[in-house]
């Protein structure tokens, strides 16, 4: 696969930038509180998108199981809900224990009655799990399909294995969060919501600010590198096993704050989020979004979220075509995705071949075309 | 007679099985600190293979490497790399996607780990040191020019910059001149020249003009141990130099 490292300009990035808050600031007074909410909802997916840009726009690794650690940070964000809220249930234990006939609750439960501890769990515990299971990959050298691969069976494992626990976490019903407590509020109604959405795009700013800083200087030039050559990272005296657990694990951080966020503006976290289909929708996201690009993955996320409730209310069971066709257009004609073809030579030979704009004279040499990308930066 | 002291690298009754097939076989060689080395060799006489078996990409079957004193055998190649082993490959391996300072900043930066790269910045000394690399291979001018963008001779150039700023004790150099000009091969050889005496520089080639002006000892390979060794002009006028290598251009 090849990638070309596309760095955004710093005005494209800017005014990308002041309509997306243009946007979420003006959004609570244009659109109705059901919208607002899927808005908020799919802001939160972006937050996993940038994580999926950071491992695969970057680091060339392409996993296929985001989920199991966007659905880890959902849990946790549920479990702290569930058990705070169950002081009115038998054995101030939550409600669904006792369709089980349990009467004590499970061990792990028992941290989540600290807020703290339940704040910190949501991105910590997924960032934990990705960075040993990313460090056992590594550290063996698989790669490329065979990581893609082991990345979606180690998303069945999860998968299966928290749809059969229903005498932990309720097992394929999952958690719900929205008729829970939060504040003395209920988390469904519409005030937690609307904070819920003010948060989430705090968070989107928050996650960009810090992917941006990760790949900025040299540790991301050496992301930058490993994917490109990671045999020559490793004759220069670096050591890609650490770079590419760290990475994972930021990845796996990102996805559980993302999950988190979703869960509490869904309602409810269960199994489904660990389905192949949707951890493969991500991907798509940044595929389309544009790789490599960070902000590329914020707007595929949001946009195709937004576009396919849409497409669905309007003509159902149609969208899975519809994303389908755009991921065969994506990867035939903007390989880049679409901001990597706003950024590239995109715009101008559509322009050309309208007819609209003159063509330039050059050979039609690779060499001279990077030359005029890179005077073109400068 | 005491050559181990002096001694930088030694290569010990290496041997390399692929699943029967020996592509070093009882390979023995010496590199005195300061040496300029030519290998040589007709295709398949084992010439990379020898330089896999010192960076740790490959184990070898049998054998021993020594690098000042330590066994290399079983180490990872970062580690090797630490240790002051550096590699040129034998088509320009630069980082393309980055530009000429970023890839020279990967090359010089120390510590390697990844805290020290994500929170702190360059310091001065480096950037002095890729200063002094830029005009060393007269690339001062695309400093801020993706490596991607650069002619071949230039992303040989910047690779060679790449090594010296590892400052490895060992440079093994594959191929440098491939597909260089002549002047730009003229270039090269006397910059490896001038490199050596500090460093310790090991070349593999199969340009004779090219070894020749290095004016260095030479080593011949053939199915994977040395044939002969001694400076060039001994070496042209071995008989089975010429028979396995020099008079009869086989591939």
């Amino acid at each position: 696969m090849e990638f070309k490292n596309l760095k955004l300009s710093k005005k494209t990035t800017f005014v990308i930038w002041v309509l997306i808050i243009a946007f979420i600031i003006a959004a609570p007074s244009i659109l109705p509180v059901f919208r607002l909410n899927l808005l908020g909802r799919y802001l939160s997916l972006a937050i996993v998108a940038l994580g999926v840009d950071l491992i695969w726009g970057f680091t060339g690794l392409l996993s296929l199981g985001q989920g199991i650690f966007f659905a880890l940070g959902g849990y946790c964000a549920a479990m702290y809900l569930q058990i705070t809220s169950s002081s009115e249930f038998p054995n101030n234990i939550p409600e669904f224990f006792g369709l089980y006939g349990v009467d004590n609750l499970p061990f792990f439960w028992e941290p989540f009655r600290s807020p703290i501890f339940s704040l910190f769990a949501i991105w910590v515990i997924p960032a934990l799990v990705a960075g040993i299971l990313g460090f056992l990959v590594f550290r063996n050298r698989i790669k490329g399909v065979y990581f893609s691969i082991l990345t979606q069976a180690a998303l069945l494992v999860f998968f299966n294995f928290f749809n059969g626990q229903q005498k932990l976490i309720n097992g394929t019903n999952g958690l719900k969060t929205d008729v829970t407590q939060l504040f003395g509020q209920m988390v469904g109604s519409e005030s937690i919501q609307r904070m819920f959405f003010w948060f989430t795009a705090l968070l989107v700013i928050a996650a960009w600010f810090f992917s941006k800083w990760v790949v900025k200087g040299r540790f991301g030039n050496i992301l930058i590198g490993i994917r490109d050559d990671e045999p020559r990272v490793r004759f220069t005296g670096y050591n890609p096993v650490l770079f590419k657990t760290i990475i994972f694990s930021i990845a796996g951080g990102l996805a559980g704050i993302s999950g988190a966020l979703y869960t509490v503006q869904s309602g409810i976290v269960s199994p489904q989020f660990m389905t192949v289909p949707f951890s493969i929708e991500m991907v798509i996201w940044v595929a389309v979004g544009g790789r490599g690009t960070l902000l590329g993955a914020i707007l595929g996320a949001v946009f195709i979220n937004y576009a396919k409730s849409l497409v669905s209310e309007a003509l159902p069971a149609s969208w899975m075509f519809i994303q389908g066709g755009l991921f065969i257009l994506v990867v035939t004609a903007l390989p880049e995705g679409v901001l990597g073809w706003v950024q590239g030579e995109g715009p101008r030979n559509l322009l050309q071949r309208l007819g609209l704009k003159r063509k330039i004279e050059t050979y039609p040499s690779l060499e001279i075309k990077n030359e005029t990308e890179v005077l073109k930066n400068e | 007679m005491n050559k181990n002291t002096s001694s930088l690298l030694r290569l010990e009754n290496i041997t390399v099985s692929f699943e029967g097939f020996l592509a070093l076989n009882d390979l023995n060689l010496n590199f005195k600190k300061g040496e300029l080395r030519a290998v040589i060799g007709p295709n398949g006489a084992g010439k990379t293979t020898f330089l896999d078996v010192i960076t740790g990409k490959l184990k070898p079957t049998k054998g021993e490497v020594f690098f000042k004193g330590k066994s290399l055998i079983g180490r990872k190649e970062h580690k090797i790399a630490r240790l002051g082993v550096g590699r040129k490959f034998q088509s320009p391996r630069v980082f393309e996607n980055l530009t000429v300072k970023e890839n020279l900043e990967i090359s010089v930066s120390t510590p390697k780990s990844p805290l020290n790269l994500i929170n702190k910045k360059i310091i001065n000394e480096q950037l002095e040191e890729i200063e002094h690399l830029m005009n060393v291979i007269n690339l001062s001018k695309k400093i801020n020019s993706k490596a991607g963008a650069l002619s071949h001779g230039q992303k040989q150039w910047l690779e060679i910059a790449m090594l010296l700023g590892q400052k490895p004790d060992l440079m093994l150099v594959d191929e440098p001149v491939a597909g260089l000009t002549d002047e730009e091969t003229d270039l090269t050889a006397d910059l490896l020249k001038s490199l050596s005496g500090e460093n310790t520089v090991v070349v593999i080639d199969h340009d004779m003009e090219f070894i020749r002006r290095l004016d260095s000892n030479v080593s011949v390979l053939n199915q994977g141990t040395v044939l002969c060794e001694g400076t060039m002009d001994t070496i042209q006028n071995d008989k089975r130099v010429i028979d396995v290598y020099l008079g009869r251009p086989e591939e």
